[in-house]
């Protein structure tokens, strides 16, 4: 077996990647939410000063990742990489993101968790000794992604119960070989997973098997139990597809009720029109890039696991009756106190 | 965890429904009928009008205009998808959800061209129902004026 992989398809870091900032940029429904105040950058509306929604996703991912890139105090020119990637048909807002960066690009498409795959990959890129600083980050617009997987924004119709709401958020991480934060210690890459659901309106119940999968091997492959983290975050599951989760572990005889946080559920107050949660790349590296990662670097969680989960699916496909494939990254990060040693 | 069996991905199947919040059948239903109903009282009272001054046929005719109308512009308002959302069938089925359906898509791909955007996408909500409006209406004159007749 390769030296650092464990078990089935976990890869540990005997040098961890280290997180040295995080930034987030969001719409005006986010800011009134309850993280509202630790978000960095909160748009007045919707459109951001641009004159199209997709111009503002992408305003919004250039303003996270360049904000991540000044409070590391780093240049492009000192940036090894930029992996990003978000909802949009050939990821435009990344591409056209990257375009006005001066550094090496990967685009990545995961869905909601394309930010786990992009912390997978950066902290594999710095490991292997290819790269000393990467930038990854990844982003959703409410309304593009309305537009292109569901209705008009101005069609009225009701939503149905299990749907979750697509964030308009955008965040930006800087992962480096050296500096302060809270390293990547181990990393979880998923299977994709399709137990047949065919209802793009219950995109948790599609991700909550490959949620379950990956983090079941997670800890077989570490010999470990829930209660090694201070928190397990799922993103974004939902209310539906968080119940759901936790059941197929629960058979599987873990039982992560006391740790399990969904970012879906976090980033709105209780308001009717979100449904069963929220969901979007955006999501997941929000609420990280805000809350979890500030807690995380002073200390208050020592050990987390992130697992964004995303809904492989497209409009195409689902009106073709296909069911929808899911996949979740885990990605377990501890407090720049942790001692380094052999997970 | 392997690879789900048919019969693992049926129990699944049935497991997440179950975790699904029950839709408000009847508020939804008594909602619908509230302000479907007040949508259709100001088209009556149109009509009423409409009718003191032209004959029936052409005051009808006028009506459906005049709805239509006011469901696009309270879709360009950004009124009527508010309307939708809380009303649901009862804002869908009368003529103004219709001018809903047609004005939100053609508002949307604006910013893509008025070939391209707004005319090619005007009737991607409503072409079904023009599709199959007019195919029924076929069926029904032809079984009208042919079989009953």
């Amino acid at each position: 077996m390769a030296p650092n992989r464990r078990g089935s398809s976990t890869c540990v870091f005997p040098k961890m990647p280290v997180i040295v900032s995080a930034a987030s940029v969001v719409g005006p429904r986010e800011g009134k939410g309850p993280l509202g105040p630790l978000f960095d950058l909160v748009c007045a509306d919707t459109l951001c000063g641009e004159t199209s929604w997709e111009k503002a996703e992408t305003k919004m991912l250039r303003q996270a990742v360049d904000l991540a890139e000044a409070k590391a105090g780093l240049e492009d020119a000192e940036v090894d990489f930029f992996l990003a990637g978000d909802l949009l048909n050939q990821i435009i807002s990344s591409s056209f993101t990257a375009r006005d960066k001066d550094i090496p690009f990967l685009g990545l498409y995961g869905a909601c968790s394309t930010i786990g795959e992009a912390m997978a990959l950066g902290s594999f890129l710095i490991s292997g000794g290819f790269a000393r600083n990467v930038l990854v980050a990844s982003s959703s617009h409410h309304d593009t992604a309305e537009r292109q997987y569901r209705y008009p924004t101005e069609f009225g119709h009701q939503r149905v119960p299990s749907s979750q709401w697509t964030v308009t958020a955008a965040a930006a991480l800087l992962l480096s070989a050296q500096g302060e934060g809270p390293k990547v210690e181990a990393v979880t890459v998923g299977r994709v997973m399709d137990f047949g659901i065919t209802d793009a309106n219950d995109m948790g119940s599609a991700m909550a098997p490959a949620f379950a999968d990956t983090v079941w091997r997670h800890l077989i492959d570490l010999g470990r139990s829930p209660g090694d983290y201070d928190a397990i975050f799922s993103g974004d599951l939902g209310m539906v597809g968080s119940k759901a989760a936790l059941h197929l572990l629960k058979k599987r005889g873990i039982d992560l009720k006391e740790v399990h946080h969904d970012t879906g559920l976090m980033i709105y107050g209780m308001e009717p029109e979100i449904c069963s949660g929220a969901s979007g790349c955006g999501c997941v590296a929000s609420v990280f890039a805000a809350k979890i990662y500030p807690e995380l670097k002073s200390g208050k969680l020592k050990r987390v696991l992130l697992v964004p989960t995303g809904a492989l699916h497209s409009p195409t496909t689902c009106q073709q009756a296909e069911s929808i494939p899911g996949i979740a990254h885990a990605v377990s990060l501890v407090y720049p106190g942790w001692e380094e040693r052999e997970p | 965890m392997t690879r789900p069996r048919t019969r693992e991905k049926e129990e699944y199947i049935k497991l997440a429904t179950s975790f699904h919040p029950p839709r408000p059948i009847l508020r939804n239903a008594l909602l619908a009928f509230l302000v479907g109903g007040a949508i259709c009282t100001v088209a009556q009272v149109i009509l009423g009008v409409l009718s003191t001054k032209l004959p029936r046929v052409q005051a009808q005719a006028m009506t459906s205009s005049i709805m239509v109308f006011l469901g696009a512009l309270l879709t360009g308002l950004g009124v009527y998808d508010e309307i939708g959302r809380f009303a649901g069938m009862g804002a869908a089925l009368p003529i103004t959800g219709f001018a809903n359906s047609v004005v939100s898509p053609a508002m949307e791909f604006k910013r893509e061209g008025f070939v391209l955007g707004v005319s090619a996408r005007m009737f991607q909500v409503a072409g079904p129902v023009i599709v199959y409006g007019s195919l029924s209406a076929l069926i029904v004159t032809i079984l009208r004026v042919y079989v009953f007749g």
